[in-house]
């Protein structure tokens, strides 16, 4: 029964290989996906490439489905699987500003390890500004305080905001989602640039 | 060079001038979701990357001044395990290296500003800074960044989850026309 870690007293030294072993899986997936590319990632935004979000959505679903699945046959506890907690003001303000920071920088904190690792100067130095951003907030977090605790809903799921059950929830995802690639589809057609394409 | 090393040389250059394709954004969706599906069942929790940014932070900060650290409202809360062998930390010292590895095997590799050409190399370099400057803040205020927060709480179904993606992807949305010269 899983998840293994917590269940199974596993040591702390093979939690940290088991780390590794599942970054080494993400940073192949998010290179093969082309997200080591800002101009490749910022094309969501302008329609001629629109990757982000084919791969998000897929990647949400495919991993949503397999937590159904494992509960379903009993593989895993989902009362022990981690629900991120919900607060209201700093999940949208927070939200808000790194979405500034995305078409500003052009990369994401994740996407920006990638890019730095095959070369890619500007994520370098975006990662430098993500360090400065986190130290300014460390040290300003007392005029934040206030606004990051605001609004606490606790760690709630959208299937019971519904009050539909996580199986419908999943099937609605995965409609909706499908008729996004659809447009997305649609999009890079509409709004192709080979002249960026074929670079990146 | 001697014949074999010649020819492996050769041939590395021919890769990096012809990079293999991308994998089909599905697939590797599908290849994103089974790596996040296997650290829910593994360890219970899923991906991360801006809280192994932040224990760098932490533990810089607490090598230059460790009062400075203990007495931080916010970078207390963390202290306490060294910040170099966090789960976020090995995860990403993976990322770096599955990255690299993905990147050589493609043909990727090369030291490079990647900008638009309607803006210069510096330009791309001060939007990168700026960009991760904001990110990073964003990032704390909003508990987790595009991988933990967003990705991974959308699979879990959190409205946390669903809440964060809007507003990243909405107000990049909303701001793209402003910055379009950078991109296109």
């Amino acid at each position: 029964m899983g998840p293994l870690v917590p269940l199974q007293n596993i040591s702390n030294e093979l939690n940290l290989l088991i780390a590794f072993v599942i970054g080494l899986g993400f940073g192949i997936a998010l290179e093969q996906a082309g997200f080591s590319s800002s101009r490749k990632l910022a094309g969501m935004f302008y329609g001629y490439d629109t990757t982000v979000l084919k791969v998000f959505f897929t990647a949400a679903i495919t991993a949503m489905l397999g937590l159904i699945f494992l509960n379903f046959i009993g593989l895993i506890d989902l009362d022990i699987v981690y629900v991120n907690e919900y607060y209201v003001y700093s999940a949208i303000v927070g939200g808000v500003i790194m979405g500034a920071g995305f078409i500003i920088g052009g990369f994401c904190p994740g996407t920006s390890f990638t890019a730095a690792a095959i070369g890619k100067v500007d994520a370098m130095w975006f990662i430098l500004g993500s360090m400065i951003g986190i130290l300014i907030f460390g040290e300003t977090f007392i005029f934040w305080q206030d606004l990051y605790m605001s609004g606490y809903k606790g760690a709630i799921k959208i299937s019971d905001v519904l009050g539909i059950r996580d199986g419908y929830f999943a099937l609605l995802l995965i409609l909706v989602a499908t008729l996004m690639f659809w447009v997305a589809e649609l999009a890079e057609k509409k709004f192709k640039r080979e002249d960026i394409t074929k670079e990146i | 060079m001697p014949g074999r090393q010649a020819d492996t040389y050769i041939n590395m250059k021919e890769k990096i001038r012809h990079p293999k394709p991308y994998m089909n954004p599905y697939l590797a969706g599908i290849l994103l979701g089974f790596v996040l599906l296997a650290s829910f069942y593994l360890t219970g929790r899923g991906l991360g990357a801006s809280g192994a940014t932040r224990s760098m932070v932490i533990g810089a900060v607490t090598t230059v001044t460790p009062e400075h650290a203990e007495n931080s409202g916010y970078f207390s809360k963390y202290l306490g395990d060294n910040q170099m062998k966090t789960w976020l930390v090995l995860e990403i010292a993976g990322v770096i290296i599955g990255g690299f590895l993905s990147g050589a095997w493609a043909g990727r590799l090369k030291i490079r500003v990647e900008h638009s050409p309607g803006i210069t190399k510096r330009k791309r370099i001060y939007m990168a800074i700026l960009g991760g400057l904001l990110f990073g803040f964003g990032s704390q205020l909003g508990r987790g960044c595009t991988s933990g927060a967003a990705l991974t709480g959308m699979s879990v179904m959190s409205l946390a989850g669903f809440v964060t993606m809007m507003a990243i992807f909405g107000t990049a949305f909303l701001l793209a026309y402003f910055f379009r010269k950078n991109w296109i």
